[in-house]
């Protein structure tokens, strides 16, 4: 058989394409192989369990900007989020992360503020964070399941396989996404660092994960506990003996945008009596 | 059967072999010593007075070739199936599937433990990227 | 037949060293962007898409605008756009690779690019526009490519390349819709949320594209000795125009909905790329000059007199091409995220090193483009005067 150069050059060059596609099949073979099935994993037998995790959040009992402090410091020390800062001091709006932070009122809740009211309510703070939706936009968009639904309602994020395309934050309503401009460790004081939690790297996409890390190992969320009594539940709103729902159902809550049919699980009570 | 631009196809091959063989010169005359892995930590030499050996998770064989395969498993049996538990093939004993509170519990060493082959073989895992890696006293000489 | 592409004059010689020192440029700054992350950028929290994505939307349109050409000459058999058909092909194939850059510069992990495919995603609208636009780069190329050998030898070109050339009409129309529904499937973003995105994208394109399509077949007859056609060029200058028309309704439409119904969310983002809102108004004076030259355009192209004439017609298509490309390059994709959820205003301009990025790209761009254009223009020099049926 004889060959000229053009056939030459088309085989070398249609079995280079081939080679270099099955070195990169080989090189992430193992992402294709099934992974560990139980009963070589188990989940800790200490975890606390939910069909659905929510949260309820009454602002009435945060008494001082204190209060509001501790919630989220705790929650970005826990989870080693970056404190992107100015020369003055002050944030630096263009790296800022935040998974849990506070809004007023009029931000919270656009749209339902009226002239009248008084900037006194206007202001009044608002703890946001990831609503972790029954129907979550962010979860529809990713397009390598980056993020995804856990059976426990939880809107997980897994920033390893995350690639950065930020889809997930044009998608979110809630504005509960935040990308990593740079390193973060450049942000973050090794003294203070949680040494059990790891930090994230440039180029991936972060938020709340209603703390599913201590949630398996027995812990309520560190916001939570950080709270002052009777300001922040969590729990199964699925299970009829459980304090949210028993908040949910006998009084008035409101949530963030419920008109997007997202269904956050995150409720605000209004009023402030005490509960259960 | 004549070489058409001969001249241009040997220059160019030349090159080629030079960049081809460029690692080869490149490390030549470089110390190339093989790894020395240190197994001494104290969370080590507790666990070989409590279980009178050494032991990994799994095999010290299975563990050289496959522990980046089992660390990539557990990422996503953790953070995905919610599962922290893993049960060794080899010993059938429960471990924490945690690479920062897990494996560098014990290997506390990691400048004279993962570095020492992840440099000779010269790849470059991300892991630690964000993964904190414990606080070793060389570190803090240098 | 890619020989062509390295036998040129001096000027074609110092063309793409100009581009490729551009391209160099672009190279030299993606890799501080590498290294610093997409900091380096103008992006922040609250804008997370920019310039990028805006050219990414932006070229997608002019990919999708071969069609133009491809249905009048292989459906309607419309002779005139025998010769110039070839330059839309290759047009779409330099397009569509400038889009692939774009989304790559963008991503915060580019590495990881193969999680796309590794973890295929339906549901994601982005997976499937990842399958559409590598999918239309290869039906291009082959179309392109086995259409243009056929002319070289002067025969007509295989029977079975005809599937392929009717599968890209429905799949140029495809590339667009599914880029539009990128936008506007998100519930979060009132200016995106709009059943007539998809219509407005394609409108855009089918104008943008084909006016930048006649700026080039000129060019190409002032520099070389292939002339695409005078009528074919007229014929182009007409499907501009129509399509320029449906596009300033479209957006018409949106700014009746937006302001007849009152919703303050709907009507937010135009007040600030048009008037300003809280205070800011940094989109404003491009805005109005993308108004201006459009009306411009449309004024000139509606009137065949001005139409005909050729210095005119340029002129019409280079302030529609600079329109667009205002309107969906930037404007469509800052205006999304501007209120962000809380109805705050937080600007966005994009840094020195983003902007390099961004010509690098497009110097890649045109560099295909030029080495595509010169094998087309080699061998219809060559074959000057014959026509084939294709």
């Amino acid at each position: 058989m004889s060959m000229d150069r053009r056939q030459f050059l088309k085989i070398a060059g249609i079995s280079s394409i081939l080679g270099f596609g099955a070195s990169v099949a080989s090189a992430t073979h193992t992402i294709w192989e099934p992974g560990l099935k139980p009963p070589q994993v188990e989940p800790n037998p200490d975890g606390l369990i939910a069909k659905r995790w929510a949260m309820v959040v009454d602002m009435s009992k945060f008494k001082t900007d204190e209060d509001i402090k501790k919630v989220t410091t705790a929650c970005h020390q826990t989870h080693n989020v970056p404190d992107f800062r100015n020369p003055d001091g002050t944030v630096d709006k263009k790296f800022e992360i935040k998974w849990i932070w506070e809004e007023p009122y009029e931000r919270t809740f656009p749209g339902s503020e009226n002239k009248f009211m008084s900037e006194h309510i206007k202001d009044m703070p608002f703890i946001v964070l990831c609503n972790h939706c029954d129907n979550p936009p962010c979860v529809r968009v990713c397009p390598t399941q980056a993020t995804f639904k856990l059976p426990n309602g939880i809107t997980m994020q897994d920033m390893h396989r995350c690639i950065g395309c930020r889809f997930c934050m044009a998608a979110c309503p809630y504005g509960s996404r935040s990308f990593n401009w740079t390193d973060p460790r450049k942000a973050i004081n090794p003294a203070t660092e949680n040494k059990a939690y790891p930090t994230r790297t440039k180029g991936v996409v972060e938020k709340c994960t209603f703390c599913t890390e201590r949630l398996q190992v027995g812990k309520l969320p560190a916001c939570v506990e950080a709270a002052p009594k009777g300001a922040m539940f969590f729990g199964d709103i699925e299970d009829p003996n459980s304090e949210v729902r028993k908040i949910v159902t006998s009084q008035l809550t409101i949530r963030r945008k419920p008109e997007l049919g997202t269904g956050p699980a995150v409720y605000y009570v209004i009023g402030g009596s005490d509960h259960a | 059967m004549k070489l058409y631009d001969g001249g241009k196809i040997l220059i160019g091959l030349m090159v080629f072999v030079g960049i081809a063989t460029f690692p080869f010169y490149y490390n030549i005359g470089k110390v190339n010593a093989k790894p020395e892995l240190k197994t001494d930590t104290p969370a080590i030499q507790a666990w070989e007075k409590q279980y009178g050996k050494k032991e990994c998770v799994e095999s010290k064989e299975y563990m050289r070739s496959e522990h980046m395969q089992l660390l990539n498993n557990w990422r996503d049996s953790v953070v995905r199936d919610m599962n922290r538990q893993y049960v060794s093939m080899t010993s059938g004993r429960k471990f924490n599937m945690s690479l920062q509170n897990g494996c560098l519990e014990c290997h506390s060493n990691k400048k004279q433990f993962c570095d020492q082959c992840h440099n000779y073989m010269a790849v470059k895992p991300y892991c630690f990227d964000c993964h904190i890696q414990p606080m070793e006293k060389e570190e803090n000489k240098s | 037949m890619l020989e062509k592409a390295f036998e040129g004059g001096k000027k074609y010689w110092a063309w793409l060293f100009f581009l490729g020192a551009l391209s160099a440029v672009g190279v030299y700054y993606y890799i501080q962007q590498f290294q610093f992350g997409l900091g380096l950028t103008g992006m922040h929290r609250d804008v997370s898409w920019g310039l990028y994505i805006g050219q990414f939307t932006f070229l997608v349109g002019v990919a999708a605008s071969a069609v133009m050409l491809v249905i009048p000459y292989y459906l309607h058999d419309f002779k005139k756009f025998g010769k110039i058909v070839i330059l839309g092909e290759f047009l779409a194939i330099s397009a569509v690779t400038m889009c692939i850059l774009f989304i790559f510069v963008d991503m915060g992990q580019p590495m990881r690019i193969m999680n796309v495919i590794l973890h295929p995603t339906p549901n994601s609208v982005m997976f499937w526009d990842s399958v559409v636009l590598s999918g239309y780069l290869a039906i291009n190329a082959l179309v392109g490519w086995v259409t243009l050998s056929a002319d070289r030898k002067g025969v007509p070109p295989p029977k079975w390349i005809k599937f392929f050339i009717y599968l890209s009409i429905p799949w140029a129309v495809s590339i667009h819709t599914v880029t539009a529904f990128l936008y506007s499937g998100l519930p979060a973003r009132h200016f995106w949320l709009s059943a007539v995105m998809a219509a407005r994208f394609l409108a855009s394109a089918f104008a943008a594209g084909p006016a930048l399509l006649i700026i080039l077949a000129l060019i190409v007859r002032k520099i070389s000795k292939f002339d695409p056609g005078k009528e074919a060029i007229q014929a182009i200058g007409k499907i501009v125009a129509y399509a320029m028309f449906a596009n300033v309704f479209l957006l018409g439409l949106e700014f009746f909905t937006a302001f007849y119904s009152g919703i303050p969310g709907h009507a937010a983002s135009f007040l600030y790329l048009y008037v300003g809102l809280e205070g800011h108004s940094e989109l404003v004076p491009m805005m109005w000059t993308s108004t201006v030259l459009a009306i411009i355009s449309l004024f000139l192209l509606v009137f065949p007199a001005a139409r005909k004439k050729e210095g005119l017609l340029a002129f019409a298509c280079l302030s529609l091409f600079i329109s667009l490309w205002i309107d969906k390059g930037f404007g469509l994709i800052i205006g999304g995220f501007v209120p962000n959820p809380f109805e705050e205003v937080h600007p966005y301009w994009p840094t020195m090193p983003e902007a390099l990025i961004t010509l690098g790209v497009w110097a890649i761009g045109f560099l295909i483009l030029s080495m595509l254009y010169k094998i087309a223009i080699s061998v219809r020099e060559r074959t000057a005067g014959i026509e084939i049926e294709h």
